[in-house]
């Protein structure tokens, strides 16, 4: 009786102070992720008001959080665009996965963290937040842009991939040995394929079974079967969230919009939930000392990002400005950078913090260097005597590539 | 229809589709049909062929309200030729419709009011010309063509007047 009240009195207040958060955010014009983050930090062990009787409740919602991001991830897409996208832009995600996987896989080795915690810092520099960057794209009013459809196209080719990714993290983080890491992946990939197939080929006749006139039932059909197949993907040691993704893929049209517009504030709740349980999880004292290499990562992973973006805009025969904007577009990392983290914080607790402030440094940097990168190119352009970098040759252009977003970055970072 | 305008359609995954138009003039329109209804109109800027000078986002009813002044009206050409005065109108069957849960026959609507339900518009489905044993439902729109006259008494009857 006691811990109820106190349960409820904690829960209560932790989420209005998220809800006032999450306003303060809106008017800003921010993401409200780092807000979240800091809550969490704030309220967890260490912090400024540690919380006792929710946790447990906290802990549950963060994982049903993790779920809902992914279903509606899933949702957003259809499977005929996920095979498209990965036609057509398969090099630059190729690139993307090198470029920005590598950095977070050399700061691990270089800390001493090991190969699996290597793996998973590799997949926190690598995946850049969808939200934080859809949500940009639409305040610039670039969605009528040339590039936007090639940011939009690797953004899918890193949500694809984390179908193929969590599992092998997963698989490694329980420490499976190398026929049962196998065997998962197999599994997952077996699982992915189908799915897709299914998806593509008879995704009306899946979508008409669940589908139903009444928003309740809806719901309860949706979320029930998600939660369903989670679990059993997550028994298969495949991970919950990646069959929650599947469930996402596999629906499709009337029922998948009816899903998102029903799921979606429950996914805001629950979301917002699973980003302060990981700032709960992390003790606020850990963080000063990992906050030189989250900046260095920080400042050197946003370059990868622009050389990404660039690259990937050039393959779409775009003009130099649209490369620089396609690139500083990319750097923000957010939501996916923490599911991830917080997947590998059990295993190894010291990539919480480094995480935490890697993805606050970016999720506030990102939306700046989608604003600022083509303005600042072009002004370096014309400082630069001849003008031969710019146009045509590709290479010579690198060389201002490095120069460009270590600006805001610490300039932003610290204020 | 003999529509000879080259629209191209590109995906923009998570956000909906991007039709593009390169008018006659030499001009470039898109306009983006976001996945939750909103549209956005963008004019490419001439000076960066790649970016957009402006977009205006419109929210749906701004959208639908700008679609029927783009196109040319069904009705209107009618109008013109024959010489009656028909409307097209979507009436909503709300949960305080007394018809709400019977079907289009026991309405009578056309012997009572002369316009004809020609569709009815559900969630899930569209049903074209619907049969009088057709049942409605809450939350199901009509499509009423007729006079002014008789479609406004349609919008009575099933309102319950």
């Amino acid at each position: 009786m006691q811990d109820t009240t106190s349960m409820l009195i904690e829960l209560g207040s932790v989420i209005f102070a998220l809800g006032l958060l999450g306003r303060l955010a809106g008017r800003v014009g921010f993401s409200p992720i780092p807000l979240y983050l800091l809550a969490g930090l704030a309220f967890g062990h260490g912090g400024i008001l540690p919380l006792n009787a929710s946790e447990e409740f906290i802990a549950t919602g963060a994982e049903i959080g993790v779920i809902l991001l992914l279903l509606l991830l899933g949702l957003e897409y259809s499977a005929s665009e996920l095979v498209t996208s990965l036609k057509t832009q398969y090099p630059s995600g190729a690139v993307d996965f090198v470029l920005n996987a590598v950095p977070g896989a050399i700061a691990a080795l270089l800390l001493g963290w090991g190969p699996v915690a290597a793996v998973a810092l590799a997949g926190v520099t690598w995946i850049s937040s969808s939200g934080v960057i859809a949500k940009v794209m639409r305040d610039l009013r670039r969605l009528g842009n040339r590039e936007t459809p090639v940011i939009l196209g690797i953004l899918v080719i890193e949500d694809l991939a984390m179908a193929l990714y969590l599992p092998i993290l997963t698989a490694l983080l329980a420490g499976l040995s190398l026929a049962g890491g196998t065997l998962t992946l197999l599994i997952s990939l077996g699982t992915v394929g189908a799915v897709l197939y299914l998806a593509l080929r008879h995704g009306r006749l899946i979508s008409r079974a669940v589908s139903s006139d009444n928003a309740e039932m809806l719901l309860l059909v949706v979320l029930g079967l998600t939660l369903l197949v989670a679990g059993v993907a997550e028994k298969l040691q495949v991970s919950a969230a990646v069959g929650a993704f599947l469930v996402g893929i596999a629906l499709s049209g009337e029922v998948a919009e009816g899903a998102s517009n029903l799921l979606t504030p429950l996914r805001d709740l629950f979301a917002a939930v699973f980003f302060v349980f990981f700032g709960l999880s992390t003790n606020p004292a850990d963080i000063p000392p990992v906050l030189l290499p989250a900046l260095a990562l920080a400042a050197v992973t946003s370059l990868t990002k622009v050389g990404t973006g660039w690259y990937a805009a050039r393959r779409a025969g775009i003009k130099p400005p649209g490369r620089w904007r396609a690139g500083g577009t990319l750097v923000a990392r957010g939501e996916f950078s923490i599911v991830i983290a917080g997947l590998a914080v059990g295993t190894e607790p010291r990539i919480g913090p480094l995480a935490t402030a890697y993805v606050l440094i970016l999720v506030i940097v990102g939306p700046l260097t989608a604003r600022f990168t083509e303005p600042f190119a072009r002004i370096l352009g014309s400082f630069l005597p001849a003008r031969a970098p710019a146009p045509p040759p590709a290479e010579p252009a690198e060389p201002a590539a490095p120069a460009e977003p270590t600006e805001p970055d610490p300039a932003h970072a610290g204020g | 229809m003999g529509l000879t305008a080259r629209i191209r359609q590109t995906p923009l995954p998570g956000i909906g589709v991007r039709y593009d138009l390169e008018t006659e003039a030499g001009q470039h329109l898109s306009v983006i049909v976001q996945e939750d209804g909103r549209r956005v109109l963008a004019l490419r800027d001439p000076q960066d062929d790649d970016s957009c000078k402006d977009t205006i986002p419109l929210d749906s009813d701004e959208a639908a309200r700008v679609a029927q002044l783009l196109a040319r009206d069904p009705v209107a050409y009618l109008h013109q030729h024959l010489e009656i005065d028909l409307v097209t109108e979507h009436i909503e069957i709300t949960g305080r419709s007394p018809y709400t849960g019977r079907t289009l026959g026991a309405t009578q609507a056309r012997t009572r009011t002369g316009a004809s339900i020609v569709a009815v518009l559900r969630r899930t489905a569209a049903f074209p010309s619907p049969t009088p044993d057709f049942r409605f439902a809450t939350g199901d729109t009509l499509v009423v063509v007729g006079t002014r006259e008789g479609v406004d008494a349609v919008a009575e009857l099933i309102a319950g007047g």
